[in-house]
């Protein structure tokens, strides 16, 4: 796919744009970052050995994307940041993930909706990001698009059966969806730095999908005879650096190696 | 913005032969000490697989004991990748080269890169390889039976998990011998 228009070459010369660009892809990353360990938590605690295997591997895949943005976050800087502080020397506020990917494992019904609502979102994403402006990001899109897409039919596969499933597990993930929308209309919120590169070409316009995103979820909802929630309002905050309270008890299990042996290495 | 399936480009027919013209380009002129050295490394989660049949070298400049290899990721989370990395430079420290690894992401890495060779090695480890892109999604939803049983030739073969051992493989078993094995996933 073509970029929809072309970087200018002095575009990153501007501290603002480079500050700007910096803080779009962290809004971008930590979502990754943040799944990732909250899947990652599941490691050898899945409900039988082929998903637990499946959602290692959908974590190892969310952990190797958000190295690469990290990466690339590390080259602008310039500076002697490293990947590792990017991931683990932060604070809260600092992180700039969406609330849903911090929501806790509460049951495997949580865990299949939180990914779902996700997965379609990133895939859409991901899809847009190809016609990016900047070299690096149609590159990473290019890439991780090829892996979000076995992620979202794993998820959705799930959804289906256990929506259609047992009367058991029919409440569980109609539950799981009620308590979870709330939290999907923010990943269609954009930050000051998101709009500014949007406007450079740089970031796809998300809120533009919005609507497709939900026909997308709500189709999938009907088959898997699940309800689609009716809500007065969403929840937002994590785009932000205001979370939830989980946030905190992630981050100091995360952090917590990086931070009593400074220094050591993914 | 329905463009999102992953059709198009199901051209893989001829894969083997675009994958080893390539492959030539890319080895054709390296010294032969460089290209065994390279031939010794092998995936360290598939030992059978060296990293020139696993089409992860992209480029590879020699200058007198001076070596740059251009390595692109398989899966963006594949903790071999490091490892590989680590192993090229080990290997050819032993022979008194430097070695300069980069990382390249684009263009990604697809299946089309494992050469002949390297299929051939996959299926003799048990491992079946990867299928061209409508196959391999009609075998994933459990569809149709393609997958070849890498220990009796079978095609009654079923999917037991999209998910497998390493990131790019995905669990089956034959219905005729009861073998499980791997499959590679096709990735484009």
């Amino acid at each position: 796919m073509k970029p929809i228009k072309e970087l200018n070459p002095q575009f990153l010369q501007s501290k603002e744009n480079k500050e700007h660009l910096i803080n779009y892809l962290l809004g971008v990353a930590d979502n990754y970052l943040i799944l990732g360990q909250r899947l990652g938590e599941l490691c050898g605690h899945g409900p039988n050995l082929e998903p637990d295997i499946a959602i290692t591997n959908i974590s190892l895949d969310m952990l190797g994307q958000v190295r690469s943005f990290y990466q690339y976050i590390a080259q602008l800087k310039g500076d002697k940041t490293t990947e590792d502080d990017i991931a683990f020397l932060r604070k809260e506020r600092e992180y700039k993930n969406v609330l849903l990917v911090e929501q806790p494992n509460t049951d495997f019904g949580y865990v299949i909706v939180r990914q779902f609502f996700f997965d379609v979102y990133n895939r859409l994403f991901l899809n847009a990001l190809q016609q990016s402006a900047d070299e690096t990001l149609r590159a990473l899109a290019f890439k991780g698009i090829k892996e979000a897409s076995y992620h979202e039919r794993f998820s959705g596969d799930w959804l289906k059966r256990l929506g259609d499933g047992t009367e058991e597990s029919k409440s569980r993930v109609q539950q799981a969806v009620n308590d979870l929308w709330i939290f999907t209309d923010e990943l269609f919120h954009s930050t000051k730095a998101d709009d500014a590169m949007i406007a450079a070409g740089v970031a796809p316009d998300m809120f533009q999908l919005r609507d497709y995103y939900y026909e997308k979820v709500e189709n999938l909802l009907s088959v898997a005879t699940l309800k689609i929630p009716e809500v007065e309002y969403f929840q937002k905050g994590g785009k932000e650096g205001l979370h939830s309270e989980h946030m905190g008890y992630i981050l100091a299990d995360m952090q917590y190696m990086q931070r009593t042996y400074p220094d050591s290495k993914w | 913005m329905n463009n999102l399936s992953n059709s198009g480009s199901s051209s893989s027919s001829n894969s083997s032969s675009i994958s080893s013209r390539m492959a030539n380009q890319i080895f054709e002129s390296l010294p032969e000490e460089v290209l065994t050295i390279l031939e010794e490394v092998a995936d360290p989660e598939i030992p059978v697989l060296n990293v020139v049949d696993l089409g992860v070298i992209r480029e590879v400049v020699v200058e007198d004991k001076e070596i740059t290899i251009k390595l692109t990721p398989t899966y963006s989370g594949c903790p071999a990748m490091d490892v590989i990395g680590d192993d090229l430079e080990r290997a050819f420290a032993t022979h008194g080269y430097t070695t300069h690894i980069q990382l390249i992401m684009s263009p990604p890495w697809t299946t089309d890169w494992i050469t002949e060779r390297g299929r051939k090695a996959l299926e003799e480890y048990g491992i079946a390889a990867p299928l061209e892109e409508t196959a391999d999604k009609d075998v994933l939803l459990n569809e149709k039976k393609l997958v070849k049983c890498t220990n009796c030739g079978s095609q009654n073969t079923k999917l037991v998990s999209q998910f497998g051992s390493t990131a790019c493989k995905a669990m089956f078993q034959c219905e005729d011998c009861l073998e499980p094995f791997d499959y590679f996933k096709c990735l484009k």
